[in-house]
């Protein structure tokens, strides 16, 4: 059985993520980052003439990306699990469409890059699939024109604001082949502590990301230090604080390991303009895919879990009062070679 | 190995147990403090700057047009709507926004400023679907609200017998 525990999925024979493929907008490529990723654009159209089309061709350059780096043709996909923060998720089923393979649309606002990683792992661990992707994408200015202001609206936005990435991560996960595994994945339960600013999604987020990651260490026995680096996908400099603090108060020695975020990893948080740092789907999904999975494979880090964070909320709940509920989803990543959990691959 | 042969593992925590009362306590001692004073401060001079810049273009027209200041008001207010507008369609007025808070939200140019952005940004779905119901998405409230206000302001006057002196001087 997969199942260890409550509810994480701990792969004997760990999935191999075999390649991936990142495309980033002109922000993302002015920050620390830039170089890990595989393409970046030099302005937010990328040639088309709605921001819903950029964003859906970031998926589709960054699935292309991947096939490439995996030396796939497209029909070779069982599957491709996605979804994006687009009402009825159009980014994907729309890149879908051009893939034209099998397609499980899924929604977890900021944490589907975790999601439908873990979702594609489970697929290949069960061998329901032999080679799927699972790929998410954002886009700044589709994501301001949905959940707040048109995007040349001069709104002051607080410096608890997030700034949504402009990007696209796919990877195409297989039981064979070279490249970092999964060795577990925990599926995150809905936490709402009542935060209901939608310019503090980072506050609204870190307790899903500390119940996950708590959730995570009980069903796997793991301690932090199992890990060279834990991130969290977008609490940014407001939430991962909070988070940090609130590990620490429930008794969970995460000073044993480097703690970051993607969403403050990816800009350069006192220089961009960006108030607390990053968000959306595409970037906990470009900092694992590009930099993170990257560093596995130069050798610079071994083992790494990532609990990318979504906030679910809708404009319209939010307009009728609601709180945010929001979730965290955990994909732990290591080097093919680490092999401490997981036995023989090869 | 050692730790899978655990079904559930050693480890125990303290669940995530706090209220939403006290989490939001404690999320909002956490929040990056908001400057009132520095954002009165910033909103007093880009307001400033804006109506000053407004009672330049008055002037000018007062002077070359030979107006009086009453007939210059109008295309003093349109020649303002016309610069918001530009700086809007360049992306360059949301960024002062950013700095300015009120101060750039409130002269003519903010409502402006909601127009054209949201006529911008919908174009993408048509002219009629798009631009034309989507133009008033933000301006709309501020219509809505200052009409009634308008009403109930005027109902004031009507009932205290003043409407004369409003008619005059209005």
């Amino acid at each position: 059985m997969l199942l260890q525990g409550k509810r994480t999925w701990v792969y004997p024979k760990p999935p191999v993520i075999i390649a991936t493929g990142t495309v980033v907008g002109p922000d993302e490529g002015e920050g620390p980052l830039a170089s890990d990723f595989d393409l970046v654009h030099p302005d937010l159209e990328v040639g088309q003439p709605s921001w819903e089309k950029s964003e859906r061709v970031l998926l589709e350059q960054a699935s292309d990306i991947a096939l490439q780096h995996a030396k796939l043709s497209k029909d070779k996909l069982s599957f491709f699990v996605g979804g994006d923060l687009m009402n009825q998720i159009i980014s994907n089923s729309f890149a879908a469409r051009t893939l034209g393979a099998p397609y499980l649309g899924v929604f977890g606002a900021c944490s589907t890059s975790m999601e439908s990683l873990a979702v594609a792992s489970l697929m290949v661990a069960s061998g329901a699939g032999e080679y799927v992707m699972a790929g998410t994408c954002s886009h700044n200015c589709t994501a301001e024109k949905q959940f707040r202001y048109p995007t040349e609206y001069g709104s002051q936005k607080p410096p608890t604001a997030q700034y949504t990435v402009t990007g696209a991560g796919a990877s195409i996960v297989s039981g064979e082949g070279d490249g970092p595994v999964i060795t577990a994945a925990t599926v995150g339960k809905i936490m709402d502590l009542g935060i209901k600013d939608p310019f503090n999604m980072g506050a609204a987020m870190a307790p899903a990301a500390v119940d996950t990651i708590q959730g995570h260490f009980q069903d796997t026995g793991r301690e932090p230090g199992y890990y060279d680096l834990i991130v969290t996908g977008d609490l940014a400099g407001v939430g991962h604080p909070i988070a940090t603090e609130m590990l620490r108060r429930n008794g969970v020695p995460i000073e044993q390991t480097i703690f970051h975020d993607c969403g403050l990893m990816i800009y350069d948080v006192d220089k961009q303009k960006v108030q607390a740092g990053g968000s959306g789907c595409a970037c906990s999904a470009v900092v694992t895919y590009g930099h993170l999975l990257k560093r596995i494979r130069k050798g610079e880090l071994k083992r790494i879990l990532v609990v990318a964070t979504g906030a679910l909320l809708s404009p319209l709940s939010y307009q009728q009062g609601e709180s945010i509920p929001c979730i965290a989803h955990a994909v732990a990543i290591e080097a093919q070679n680490s092999n401490r959990q997981g036995g023989a691959v090869q | 190995m050692a730790e899978k042969s655990a079904g559930r593992g050693t480890k125990s925590y303290k669940p995530v147990s706090m209220s939403s009362k006290e989490y939001q306590a404690f999320a909002k001692a956490r929040e990056p403090s908001r400057s009132v004073w520095t954002n009165c401060l910033k909103a007093f001079l880009v307001g400033g700057l804006i109506c000053t810049i407004g009672q330049g273009v008055q002037q000018f027209f007062m002077a070359v047009f030979d107006m009086s200041a009453r007939e210059a008001g109008n295309p003093t207010v349109a020649i303002m709507i016309l610069l918001s507008v530009i700086l809007t369609s360049m992306g360059v007025y949301d960024k002062i926004a950013q700095w300015a808070g009120a101060g750039s939200a409130v002269p003519v140019t903010g409502f402006a400023n909601s127009m054209a952005s949201a006529a911008i940004e919908h174009r993408s779905e048509g002219l009629v679907l798009g631009v034309g119901s989507n133009m008033f998405k933000l301006a709309g409230s501020v219509i809505v609200f200052g009409v009634v206000a308008a009403f109930v302001i005027g109902i004031i006057f009507w009932v205290f017998g003043i409407g004369a002196w409003h008619a005059t001087t209005g």
